[in-house]
């Protein structure tokens, strides 16, 4: 595909401030919970405080009772609709079917935060006073919380499945027996990776209000997927779409998490379709914590083989995915992509993975930025600084030696994923990526200091390369802009927006594509009436996907206005140029036109001798490919071995983005991800005890990283390999800042304690966990 | 029966003694700038200044504000004129979803009250009971060096 060149105008590459910024600055943002409708009502959620167990009896005649309170909703309340489950969108291997999330539990719990009932009050205090009076009767049910366990189906979460393990996926490429059977060099690793979540800083929420005379309902809070979160809300509710209007709002914060269809999402519309009034939801950290998707928690047993001189031949890996105790939208996503590219930048010809995805009673799996990228990062680059100490081979020259060189791109991994086509890894050059970090990073200086004591504290540097796939996933995304009044551009987006910074990025790409002030254009987004047809936002394919479709619909559109100003001015097109807003005729000393001349005539008279006024145009752009972003991480930290406290030092992150439309923006997602990796890695997890119960339920519990935990982090943007596969070269940027962080982290580590013989095979490297590797007495299963 | 200013303007208002402070400002006064992002005292989204003190409004009652003055993020700006932080933190994209911002403005307000000059490491200290999920803290940190720089921005600190 041919890329623009440099713009005439040059808005994109520059790095211009945001320019939604003011309204967040000035607190005049609007959040779903700063929306009040007249005669709103307020809901709360009962949840289960059981893990596993029956339900016996519901009784809500003393929380009906209270003053306030307008209706209890609970499973017999939902009528023929209480049989829809929440539904598989994505990676649906056959058996995860049995496995779907009822919107009100009926006869059994199977995790704590499970929804049982919905309370509808005057306020959210009276609704959460409701809750109290709700009467169950539960009879526990033996808890299973660790996939080994859940295997062993002595406890079943489903009874009707008759089995903990939902669905297998395996594939293989090259041949992989022989490989093993042929190779010098093998080893097998357990590896883990805990569970943990995205927790944007704003809570989910929804109001929902019902037009009974035009039979309308709008939805506020619905983020990442509007359009498809809308088609599968309206057929619940038998509306047709288009009296369905959903529409985002300011988000505070996406990650994979927030967007995804959960029972709320079919519960708030519904009670205000019944009741007739709207309804407000917003969830709390407790609940968010408990009940929104959980991430990553996944094992994988990993084989490599190899030549004695490092050369990599092949991996074999079986992963098991914990899924919780239902399969929600996300399906078998996760795990699958933990193996879809868990041979990353290297040249593996041979690999075989199988992912087991089994079912406990904990909150059902989702998506975290680079959902599954993480953890195959993490198991593959520890399985190569272990390999390169087996072979007394240098890390840095066993990761040259395999990296797949810029002349083998593009390079097909194979199928990797599920009814996907092949894994192709479009343009890049990995080995001057790793080169930029390790001279950005004075990797070199740094080397002598693996694992030596300084200052009481031992210091190790490690390393992680990765690709990262972005873009494509569901195939299109749509733009329209419209040109107004004077000097008034709209672009309206099919996709959402969740902190990103689309209404100024998306609005470079106008300005250059279309040829007119930045000034001009205001860019809309997240709102099922303005387009007609979109995905979202997730993946990192905003700017791939959507911004292609702004580049196209405003070349598009200058086409257009150029036949137009040509009809107007009595010239011929091909002696018209447009840019800056004006339109310069070429073939005279004539003063340039101003658009709002040719827009107003056209308004007036119509355009090209059709009477119609409009100066817009729409355009699509589909890709069923996926762009690659790569890069490395590379950490230094120092460790005191008597607290087990680890220090991140220095961090740097290089990841090459193919084009940067905004350095701002990319450096702002790049450090942003990192600093979120590095505390997912170091400071959060969701722990279970025993019984299933959720022991993290606070962010005093679950710790989230702070200002004074986390260093400067050090970002490079590179633009050395533009992809082939879209009109801009853009590859996604949102996820390589977190992808790396679990696997450099986690190398840092071993190399700093080599001596006490620690070696991480699991995360996270929480100071407890530390001082237990450090005594030996690390349980890795 | 409370009274409170906030803002620089008084309110009289009947409130239940259970409601929240984060409460009484967003539903009551309908200032929905002051966020509440986990409503148990640890995230700092709904930091505000209460006679000067920089405190988490949602684990504070209303009726505890009885008689006091309240500043809130909808202070900072006068008209269109926006305040040094808050210019900041748009010159150093301090801000992605901007959930956390006005939290984060108003504990900056009242270190630089405090503390004209501070150091990299100083700011890194007073901003760590405040959560950001986007930024990673560090234009966050830039942002506030940025007015304590600034000759004029140490004035507007309060």
């Amino acid at each position: 595909m041919e890329h623009i060149g440099k713009t005439t105008q040059g808005y994109v590459g520059t790095p211009i401030k945001r320019r939604e910024d003011i309204r967040f600055i000035t607190g005049r943002a609007t959040y779903v919970d700063d929306i009040k409708l007249t005669g709103m009502l307020h809901a709360a959620i009962l949840r289960s405080p059981r893990a596993h167990a029956r339900i016996r009896s519901i009784d809500a005649s003393k929380a009906v009772a209270l003053p306030g309170v307008i209706k209890i909703f609970t499973y017999a309340d939902l009528g023929d609709l209480a049989a829809v489950p929440v539904p598989i969108r994505m990676v649906q291997l056959p058996g995860l079917e049995r496995y779907l999330q009822p919107l009100l539990a009926q006869k059994q719990v199977r995790y704590v935060g499970e929804p049982v009932a919905l309370a509808i009050a005057e306020s959210r205090y009276l609704a959460e006073d409701a809750l109290d009076a709700i009467e169950i009767d539960y009879e526990d049910l033996p808890a299973v919380v660790d996939v080994y366990d859940a295997l062993r189906d002595e406890v079943l979460v489903h009874e009707g499945a008759g089995t903990n393990l939902a669905a297998v996926h395996e594939f293989s490429i090259g041949d992989v027996d022989r490989a093993f059977r042929d190779a010098e060099y093998t080893r097998r690793e357990e590896f883990r990776v805990h569970r943990f979540t995205g927790n944007p800083l704003e809570t989910r929420g929804f109001v929902a209000s019902f037009d009974r005379g035009k039979g309308e309902l709008t939805v506020w809070g619905v983020a990442k997927l509007p359009h498809l979160n809308r088609q599968t809300i309206a057929a619940f509710l038998k509306l047709p779409e288009r009296r369905v209007h959903f529409i985002e709002n300011d988000v505070g914060g996406g990650f994979g998490i927030r967007g995804e269809l959960y029972p709320e999402d079919f519960l708030i519309p519904f009670a205000a379709v019944k009741l007739g009034q709207p309804v407000k939801w917003i969830e709390d950290r407790r609940e968010h914590l408990m009940a929104a998707n959980h991430s990553r928690e996944n094992r994988c047993e990993l084989e490599v083989a190899a030549r004695k001189d490092g050369t990599l031949l092949a991996f074999r890996a079986i992963v098991y995915g914990d899924m919780g105790a239902y399969v929600r939208t996300h399906g078998g996503l996760v795990p699958c992509s933990t193996a879809a590219l868990l041979t990353g930048p290297y040249r593996v010809p041979n690999y075989h993975a199988k992912i087991h995805l089994v079912v406990t009673n904990k909150t059902g799996l989702g998506t975290f930025r680079a959902p599954g990228r993480y953890e195959s990062c993490f198991y593959r680059e520890r399985m190569l600084d272990l390999m390169a100490k087996d072979l007394g081979i240098d890390p840095v020259d066993l990761r040259f030696k395999n990296l797949i060189r810029p002349e083998e791109i593009p390079y097909e991994v194979g199928v990797t994923r599920p009814g996907s086509n092949a894994t192709v890894l479009d343009s890049g050059n990995y080995p001057s990526a790793l080169k930029r970090g390790l001279d950005e990073f004075g990797y070199e200086d740094l080397k002598p200091l693996q694992g030596r004591l300084e200052n009481g504290r031992y210091h190790g540097t490690g390393i992680a390369c990765f690709v990262k796939n972005t873009g494509g996933l569901e195939p299109y995304e749509g733009a329209r802009i419209v040109i107004g009044d004077r000097n008034d551009v709209a672009v309206y987006l099919s996709i959402s927006m969740l902190g990103q910074g689309h209404e100024t990025g998306m609005a470079q790409i106008c300005a250059d594509a279309l040829g007119v002030p930045m000034d001009w254009i205001t860019v809309y987004h997240g709102n099922t009436d303005i387009t007609p047809f979109g995905w979202g936002t997730f993946a990192s394919r905003g700017t791939v996907m959507c911004g292609s479709a702004v580049h196209l619909a405003g070349q598009k559109l200058k086409q257009k206005l150029l036949r137009v100003a040509a009809e107007q001015l009595g010239v011929d097109a091909a002696v018209l140029e447009f840019h800056e807003g004006k339109i310069y005729r070429t073939n005279t000393e004539a003063p340039p036109v101003d658009l709002h001349e040719i827009a107003a005539k056209a308004r007036h008279c119509g355009t090209l001798n059709q009477g119609f006024p409009e100066l817009e145009e729409t355009a699509y752009f589909h890709s069923s490919q996926m762009t690659y972003s790569y890069g490395v991480h590379l950490a230094h930290v120092a460790v005191d071995v008597e607290t087990g406290m680890m220090e991140v030092l220095k961090y740097l992150v290089v990841e090459d983005v193919g084009r940067c439309i905004n350095p701002l923006l990319v450096h702002g997602q790049t450090v942003g991800s990192a600093v979120q990796g590095i505390g997912g890695t170091m400071l959060e997890e969701l722990i279970y005890d025993e019984n299933g119960q959720l022991l993290t339920g606070s962010l005093m519990d679950y710790l989230l990283p702070t200002s004074t935990d986390v260093p400067d982090i050090g970002s490079v943007i590179l633009e050395e390999a533009p992809s082939p596969l879209n009109p801009l070269g853009v590859k996604g940027a949102g996820e390589g800042g977190i992808v790396g962080t679990g696997a450099a982290l986690a190398n840092a580590l071993s190399h700093a304690l080599s001596d006490f013989g620690v070696s991480v095979k699991a995360l996270p490297l929480t100071p407890d966990r530390i001082r237990a590797l450090i005594a030996g007495r690390a349980r890795q299963r | 029966m409370i009274k409170v200013t906030v803002n620089g303007r008084t309110y009289e208002r009947l409130v239940e003694v259970r409601m929240t402070l984060a409460d009484f400002l967003r539903q009551e006064l309908d200032l929905t700038g002051t966020h509440l992002g986990c409503e148990h005292g640890v995230c700092g989204a709904c930091t505000i200044l209460v006679s000067g003190e920089a405190v988490r409004s949602c684990i504070m009652l209303a009726v505890q504000a009885d008689g006091a003055e309240l500043l809130t993020v909808e202070s900072l700006a006068e008209g269109d004129e926006l305040h040094p932080l808050q210019r900041a933190f748009q010159d150093q994209h301090a801000l992605q979803c901007g959930f956390c911002t006005p939290g984060f403005l108003m504990t900056a307000c009242a270190l630089l009250r405090d503390n004209p000059a501070p150091t990299r490491a100083e700011v890194r200290e007073a901003i760590s009971g405040n959560i950001c999920r986007c930024t990673g803290y560090q234009p966050i940190i830039n942002a506030i060096l940025q007015v304590s720089s600034e000759p004029e921005g140490k004035t507007k600190g309060e």
